[in-house]
């Protein structure tokens, strides 16, 4: 049927060191944190001061420009300490966790018969609201805006991110209570993508339009589907949530609990025994990353996947929107004729003397090497192998460099986050820094139009 | 062995770090980064990145090129003997190992070709090196390439110093003061050939400088020729054309001509070899290919049709059978490796085809009615670079009406908090 999304253009980056389809329960963390870089715009207001004491799913501060969209604490403790950076920007917020949690339990809501504006102040006040989010623009969705359809990609592709088939196992009720609450809140489809052949938890939903996906990366990036299926126009809004967060948002509407609870992948080459762990929003990596163990002294730790994810450090914590944590080594280290011997130990989009192309199922150890250093855009038609989406990559790449608004707008911005072109960025011969180029000029149209 | 290599590596580090931020950086930087792949690591973004960069690409431009100059080596001593021959009235039999791949040839080869490939790539870097220290930014790998292509595509005779010349002006006008590799808006190479073309024009044309030898005899007893068979087709003596080179000796590239336009079959090989590491686009290619024979069949049709006689200046260019163009002359040089240039190039994919075929188009077009001059591939891809960025710019528009068109079903819905500013509108009214 014609739901199916197939796509061609793109490229699967295969690296060793998967996660094991195991879950193990990760030790408790001592210590629990926010970081506010994770919610992209949003100016914090504090709502509570350091050393006080706070219940897991109480605000801990609210967006300045919306007052009220709570974000809430993963769990009961003192607020120990407010990190703050350069102009006193909070950077981090660290909870010292109770040993017996308490929990802040919001009345049950009916999801039947509450209205579209009971939800959303339910999910606004239960600090769920951050993880809808919205296109244009790429941030947490304005609870005003009514979507012409809610998006949700359940079909991993992304290297070594955690597979949705396995993490949702035995969630459909969380699944479904979130679906149908997101349901009344837009007079368009819920549009859910899974795997071709997959037994998803998500396939069996009600008052959703399945799509089933197959291809290779960015297939199951949400904005290649949202541009295949029904792409945003201007003025258009369109939100995005994850699935591992509809589950969250599901157990609040159910329960009445903030549950920050993950079921996270461990994974990278670096990592000597890659699999799931039980954890929560917030934990120290540390926990468990160690009970795996890393092979090597020198790697780097990556919250979210190798191509979308930010770096982070062991005594780092899990990101709120990260079901990946990856480890690679680091590349800072030179190599003799690296530009012009043969290449096999490498991913290539290319045929220049090297030869991912005759393996294409080879696992690789990929670093963090740039493998060779910034230039201005030479080259052309790269992007366009590895770009499925009715966008030209290059030009819209170009147009935010110059900050041409009008230019931007013309191309397609408001379709694109800047994930979308993390495959672009990979390829780049120039090494150019696509997603950031992509994320400032979002910014940029942000502030100047929207 | 591994451990020397570690020394090499550190103090290169060390001096790396000592560099840093002074003016010579860029080029203590061009040379380290040539010896080591730097161990710059992500800071944005995409935390992996694949193997190739800028300095592989371009190598691999480089390796489709080197039989060529090889064989071009060869080739001008051979043609230079071969036309001493033709003036004695000796018959040549022509025989690879005889008379083709002989120490003889390679000899000139040496003396003639090779002080072209140094003048060109050494007057290219230096500029290439002041520019990059004066403005602090890294050596950029452009003239890699076009330090290559450039003494491939002069005559074998050229003086050095009016090449130097030539160097001079193309990598600073026509590339540095634009902002450098990348970019351009022509190629740098075939500026440099326009440079000369148009600065030293009874130089660069006329029936001697191809063969090397034939400017420095000419007058005298010994003189040789040095014509090329685009040239003997534009004074319509084709008949004498055809009793000296048969089609093998155009596809195989023993003829005259600039250095190392001759082979179309080291050409074709190199061009494959750029289409399947998926260096150059194959786009470009075929289409300016199949441009290249459209006008060759409309003008020998326009003889089949009788419009032109053999009395006329064009006769003999325009009744060569259309696909022989491309074997002879320098269009397939410039199609495999100038046309599809991506800095002077269209861009997009759809205008890559358009671009292509009109590359193909006209330089046959301008072989065939240029009057000072048998040959226009240079001329063409210059033009066309000037309108890729049109070319592309309607493509694109292309895409943004489609964008535009979708528009008009958009199903806005309104802000909540709008619609409820309304409201109370009404109920203030």
């Amino acid at each position: 049927m014609s739901k199916d999304i197939r796509i061609k253009k793109g490229l699967n980056i295969n690296l060793v060191g998967a996660a094991e389809q195991t879950i193990s329960k990760a030790v408790l963390s001592n210590v629990y944190a926010l970081n506010l870089d994770d919610f992209h715009g949003i100016t914090p207001k504090m709502l509570v001061k350091e050393k006080a004491e706070i219940k897991a799913g109480e605000a801990l501060f609210y967006n300045k420009n919306r007052e009220d969209m709570l974000f809430v604490s993963p769990v009961s403790g003192e607020l120990i300490e407010i990190e703050r950076g350069a102009r006193r920007r909070i950077l981090t917020l660290k909870i010292l966790a109770d040993k017996a949690q308490q929990n802040l339990k919001q009345e049950i809501l009916d999801i039947s018969s509450a209205s579209s504006q009971e939800l959303k102040t339910y999910l606004l006040r239960g600090g769920c609201w951050p993880f809808i989010k919205q296109r244009p623009y790429d941030i947490i969705a304005d609870p005003d805006t009514v979507p012409k359809a809610i998006f949700v990609s359940g079909y991993t592709t992304a290297p070594l991110a955690a597979d949705y088939d396995f993490i949702l196992q035995g969630k459909e009720k969380e699944l479904q209570a979130a679906i149908t609450a997101l349901g009344k809140m837009t007079p368009g489809k819920i549009h859910v993508s899974v795997g071709k052949s997959s037994h998803s938890s998500l396939a069996g939903l009600d008052g959703i339009e399945l799509h089933r996906v197959s291809g290779p990366h960015p297939a199951g990036l949400v904005g290649t589907q949202i541009n295949k299926v029904d792409p945003i126009n201007k003025g258009e809004v369109v939100w995005t949530v994850t699935p591992q967060d509809l589950v969250i948002i599901g157990e609040l509407l159910l329960t009445g609990i903030f549950n920050p609870e993950r079921t996270a992948a461990l994974a990278g080459s670096c990592v000597k025994a890659p699999k799931y762990y039980k954890t929560k929003i917030g934990a120290e990596i540390s926990t468990f990353l160690y009970a795996s163990g890393v092979n090597s002294d020198d790697f780097r730790l990556i919250n979210g996947d190798v191509l979308t994810g930010t770096k982070t450090q062991p005594d780092g914590y899990l990101g709120f929107y990260n079901t990946t944590v990856t480890a690679i080594p680091e590349g800072d280290d030179y190599e003799f004729f690296g530009w012009n011997k043969p290449i096999f130990n490498k991913i290539s989009a290319t045929r220049a003397l090297t030869f991912s192309w005759m393996q294409p199922n080879k696992k690789y150890d990929l670093t963090t090497n740039t493998n060779g250093e910034h230039r201005a855009f030479v080259v052309t038609g790269m992007y366009e192998k590895v770009f499925p989406l009715d966008i030209y990559p290059l030009q819209l790449l170009k147009a935010c460099m110059v900050k041409d608004l009008d230019e931007m707008e013309q191309l397609g911005l408001y379709e694109v986050a800047p994930e979308d072109f993390s495959l672009t960025e990979f390829v780049c011969i120039s090494k150019q820094p696509h997603q950031q180029i992509i994320r400032e000029g979002l910014d940029l149209l942000h502030k100047e139009i929207g | 062995m591994s451990d020397k290599r570690l020394t090499l590596k550190k103090r290169l580090h060390i001096l790396k770090h000592r560099f840093r931020g002074k003016k010579m950086a860029p080029a203590f930087n061009a040379f380290h980064t040539f010896l080591f792949a730097p161990d710059e690591t992500t800071h944005s973004g995409s935390h992996i990145r694949a193997a190739d960069d800028l300095k592989r690409t371009m190598n691999t431009v480089i390796m489709a090129l080197v039989p060529i100059l090889v064989f071009s080596m060869f080739n001008a001593g051979y043609q230079h003997f071969a036309a001493i021959d033709a003036a004695n009235g000796v018959a040549r039999e022509l025989s690879l190992l005889d008379n083709f791949f002989t120490w003889e040839n390679l000899w000139i080869g040496i003396t003639q070709v090779l002080p072209l490939v140094i003048v060109s790539y050494g007057v290219g870097l230096i500029i290439e090196f002041i520019f990059a220290v004066i403005k602090g930014h890294e050596v950029e790998e452009g003239y890699l390439v076009t330090g290559m292509l450039v003494p491939l595509i002069v005559p074998v005779d050229t003086p050095l110093w009016m090449l130097a010349v030539a160097v001079a002006f193309g990598v600073v006008i026509g590339k540095e003061v634009f902002g450098g590799t990348g970019m351009n808006i022509l190629n740098p190479a075939l500026t440099i050939r326009a440079f000369l073309f148009f600065a030293y024009p009874t130089w660069m044309s006329g029936d001697k400088v191809w063969v090397h030898g034939a400017v420095e005899r000419a007058g005298g007893p010994d003189a040789i020729s040095g014509e090329t068979i685009l040239g003997y087709l534009a004074q319509n003596k084709g008949a004498e054309m055809s009793a000296t080179y048969d089609i093998w000796d155009m596809f195989w590239g023993f003829i005259p001509g600039s250095v190392g336009e001759t082979s179309t079959f080291l050409i074709l090989l190199g061009g494959l070899f750029l289409i399947f590491s998926k260096i150059a686009s194959w786009r470009i290619m075929v289409s300016a290919v199949v441009g290249s024979l459209v006008m060759g069949l409309i003008f020998n049709g326009v003889v089949d049709a009788g419009w032109i006689t053999e009395t006329s200046n064009f006769y003999g260019l325009m009744s060569f059978e259309f696909w022989k163009h491309l074997i002879v002359g320098g269009l397939a040089f410039g199609i495999v490796y100038m046309a599809t240039d991506p800095v002077t190039g269209s861009q997009t994919n759809r205008g890559k085809w358009i671009y292509g075929f009109l590359i193909g188009f006209l330089s046959v077009m301008i072989r065939v009615f240029n009057p000072a001059y048998p040959e226009g591939v240079f001329l063409a891809i210059l033009l066309m670079n000037v309108f890729a960025p049109t070319i592309d710019h309607y493509v694109i528009r292309g895409n943004v009406a489609r964008r535009l068109k979708r528009l008009k079903n958009a199903t806005i819905f309104p802000k909540d908090s709008d619609s409820k500013e309304e409201e109370l509108k009404v109920e203030t009214v």
